[in-house]
């Protein structure tokens, strides 16, 4: 037992040394034994109520809550899948092919509609839709587009204004961005011409969503593309500056997904993690789940929500990737 | 009859045996012929569907400049979707190096325009891999792109577990049904036995006559040989009777003959010593004429007995007529015949068969009762018609109530009576012929009581 004290001392700070987190908390309860290692690339401020409301249900357990971007994510829990016992992404077609090469634990006893899980090991737990979010300051005297189409033409009509204040992510950095990029795609070629537009307008590239929203809200872009509208709509709320559009023409919705690591080291409490988050999504009258739940997409069957299905992992190929980069690239970076 | 004989098993359980295990072992091979067949069309479903998918990812190669590009159509995965969510792994290759997928999946050699499905172990679990390949040509070069597209079965399984289940069903469904059908079977196939058994059974011990009711085709040789059989017995028997009738026919009269020279050679013998010898020849040919007179009234008995004449015959006046003739004998030996009878004992049956049986039954008590003692004899009709002759005899010896009335038997006690052992015999027969028995028993107080019950 002292031994693995030791050790445990030696290797943990060997471990925080070794890898770099964009954010990392400890959510303790006194005495407790066990800690649950969540790695996850939502937002500590989002997530905290749910594990906090969680800890609070089971007082013997620890949280230890670390983010980082989606392909990050990816990388460091395929490398280390005996470290983390829950990974937590809104990358879907990288979670769905974590679950396909067999490293998530099956979940028999987790009950979730077959839309909503995969493998009953890859678990579906909020509905979120890519937006499109603008500063209302740039649009105070024009019509606010309300599609790509519409977009690209207010582009169009004043590039003076937007030259270097349009932002979208870096799809060779961001896996969410990735796949919001490819699903666009797939739907339609008015993705591409989009995006030679802001590329003929120097695009702003972010990792993630968070900064795209800050430099939004303080002015430094003025039109955000493929933005979460979850996490745009916390900002709405203090400030009002900033207009979250929904495209009309082909909405693209992720779906944020939870597995329990195949080698879990606390599988018992994952599997309960699990369960409360689809408990606490399907509960609507809670103030602690704040992230969109499942509920949009089932009333609204319209919005097209990217499915749960192999075929995510289409553009996972190298080949389909280099293939798919390098169109991009030659699109959006124009040197 | 049948008790003491040996049984080599049941028909019946043989019949229902075979058909049962027959419809068992025919359900068994049901389910797996269709569990089998089920299996194969399943994995051709999931077959042509690798077969598309692993097609339209071969199509979507091509070679820019030097470059081999795999552009793989969102299709080709999406319609691998299946409703248990199975896991697709796949591999690329250009001629043997490794372009894109999983390194670790195995790749079949494969030629050009062939298509090869495995079923593989790949992390664990069973997957249906197959393998294609096409050839690319390039400005200056040939190139071969081969692709392995994995599967794994758990629908598959999913749908072999459904068809498994409802495949026993059916096959559980046949088995009772052929079950029902075969106790059926073999009940209505054994009832046309029952039906000859019973017939057979019902029929009085002289009936002799062929059957003539319709049987079942494969039972004609049986009832055929079994009318042969009797017809050949009653040939037989008919033949001895006959003989026996004139046997004794023949040896009565020269009997009749020969007692008459030896009752006048007694009347002019005086010597005591050869007037005895001559009393003792007498004797003995009173035997022999009675033993012959008997012998031919069962003879007569046994044709009667075939031919049954049904009349009306009133017991009592029938009985009453017997007794008188017979007092005077009675008187010789100081017996006293006593009736009781009913005022009437109105019957149907053979009058001169039935007086037959009754005068052995007589001759009987006279034979055995000692001197100045009383027969009585009891006629009645209630509850049933019955003759009883009682005597103050020795009685029948036990243990051989049962077998007395068998031709030629004596009992051990008749030593020194004339009798030829056929009058309980006839008596017997004559019951019978007459739907009734012949009781024999002994009375608390002493004597013997011969009934017929009729």
């Amino acid at each position: 037992m002292r031994i693995i004290v030791a050790l445990t001392i030696w290797i943990l700070p060997q471990l925080v040394l070794a890898q770099d987190w964009e954010d990392r908390r400890l959510f303790e309860n006194e005495g407790a034994e066990r800690t649950l290692r969540i790695i996850s690339s939502t937002d500590t401020s989002l997530f905290a109520p749910i594990v906090e409301d969680f800890l609070s249900k089971n007082p013997e357990v620890s949280v230890e809550y670390l983010v980082n971007g989606t392909a990050d994510i990816d990388q460091i829990f395929r490398a280390d899948p005996d470290k983390y016992d829950l990974l937590i992404s809104s990358a879907m077609d990288l979670q769905l092919k974590t679950a396909n090469d067999g490293l998530a634990l099956r979940l028999s006893d987790v009950a979730h509609p077959p839309w909503a899980q995969w493998r009953q090991s890859l678990f579906a737990f909020t509905s979120e839709p890519a937006a499109i979010v603008v500063n209302k300051a740039a649009f105070a005297d024009h019509p606010l587009p309300r599609s790509r189409q519409e977009l690209i033409e207010s582009l169009r009509a004043r590039p003076n204004v937007f030259k270097g204040h349009i932002g979208t992510y870096d799809i060779r950095q961001s896996g969410l961005g990735y796949l919001f990029a490819t699903q666009d795609a797939r739907a339609s070629e008015t993705f591409w011409r989009l995006m030679e537009v802001m590329g003929a307008l120097d695009v702003r590239l972010y990792c993630c969503s968070g900064d795209m929203i800050d430099d939004l809200s303080d002015g430094t872009i003025a039109v955000a593309y493929n933005v979460l509208g979850s996490y745009a709509s916390v900002r709405v709320e203090s400030e009002d500056q900033i207009e979250i559009i929904l495209p009309s023409d082909f909405p693209t919705t992720m779906m944020r997904t939870a597995l329990v690591s195949k080698d879990a080291p606390q599988p018992e409490i994952a599997v309960e993690f699990v369960q409360h988050l689809i408990r606490l999504q399907s509960d609507h009258s809670n103030d602690v789940f704040l992230l969109p739940s499942l509920r949009a997409q089932e009333s609204d069957v319209e919005r097209a929500t990217i499915a749960l299905e192999p075929a995510l992992m289409t553009f996972l190929d190298k080949l389909k990737r280099r293939r798919f980069i390098g169109e991009w690239e030659n699109a959006v970076i124009q040197k | 009859m049948s008790a003491n004989m040996a049984t080599s098993g049941s028909l019946r359980n043989r019949l229902v045996l075979i058909l049962v295990g027959g419809a068992a072992i025919l359900a068994y091979l049901l389910f797996f012929a269709i569990r089998n067949y089920a299996t194969q069309v399943a994995q051709q479903g999931q077959d042509s569907i690798l077969s598309a998918s692993i097609t339209s990812i071969l199509d979507a190669a091509a070679i820019q400049g030097d470059v081999v590009e795999v552009d793989l159509p969102y299709a080709a995965f999406s319609m691998l979707s299946t409703a248990f969510d199975d896991q697709i792994f796949y591999a690329i290759y250009q001629d043997d190096a490794f372009l894109s997928g999983y390194e670790t999946l195995a790749i079949a050699g494969v030629a050009a325009r062939e298509t090869v499905f495995n079923t593989v172990d790949y992390q664990g679990t069973q997957v249906r891999v197959v393998t294609a390949s096409r050839t690319l040509i390039g400005k200056d070069k040939r190139t071969q792109i081969r692709v392995a597209l994995a599967q794994t079965q758990d629908a598959l399984a999913g749908t072999l577990r459904q068809i498994s289940r409802n495949a026993a069903i059916f096959g559980a469904s046949f088995f009772l049904l052929a079950t029902l059908l075969s106790f059926w079977a073999t009940s209505s196939t054994i009832g046309q036995l029952n039906r000859l058994t019973n017939s057979v059974t019902r029929r009085g011990p002289q009936d002799l006559s062929p059957f003539h009711k319709p049987v079942p085709s494969e039972m004609l040789p049986l009832v055929t040989s079994l009318n042969s059989l009797m017809a050949r017995l009653d040939h037989t028997l008919k033949q001895s009777e006959d003989f026996i009738a004139e046997a004794a026919h023949r040896v009565r009269t020269p009997l009749a003959t020969v007692r008459s020279y030896a009752e006048a050679t007694l009347q002019r013998v005086d010597k005591e010593e050869n007037r005895q010898a001559m009393r003792s020849m007498v004797r003995a040919i009173d035997e022999s004429s009675r033993a012959a007179g008997q012998l031919l009234d069962h003879a007569m008995i046994t044709f009667r007995a075939d031919h049954l004449e049904q009349q009306d015959v009133d017991l009592s006046a029938l009985i009453h007529d017997l007794v008188e003739r017979l007092k005077p004998i009675a008187e010789m030996k100081d017996l006293t015949l006593r009736l009781h009878s009913d005022a009437q004992v109105p019957y149907k049956g053979d009058a001169i068969l039935l007086q037959n049986a009754v005068r052995n039954l007589l001759d009987n008590a006279l034979k055995y009762s000692p001197s100045e003692s009383v027969v009585d004899i009891h006629v009645t009709c209630t509850p049933n018609v019955e003759i009883r002759v009682c005597d103050s005899g020795k009685g029948f010896p036990k243990g051989e109530l049962d077998t007395l009335a068998m031709r030629f038997k004596r009992g051990m006690n008749a030593e020194g009576t004339i009798g030829s052992g056929l009058g309980l015999t006839i008596a017997m027969d004559v019951a019978v012929a007459h739907n009734g028995t012949l009781r024999l028993s002994n009375q608390a107080e002493g004597g013997a009581c011969a009934s017929l019950l009729l």
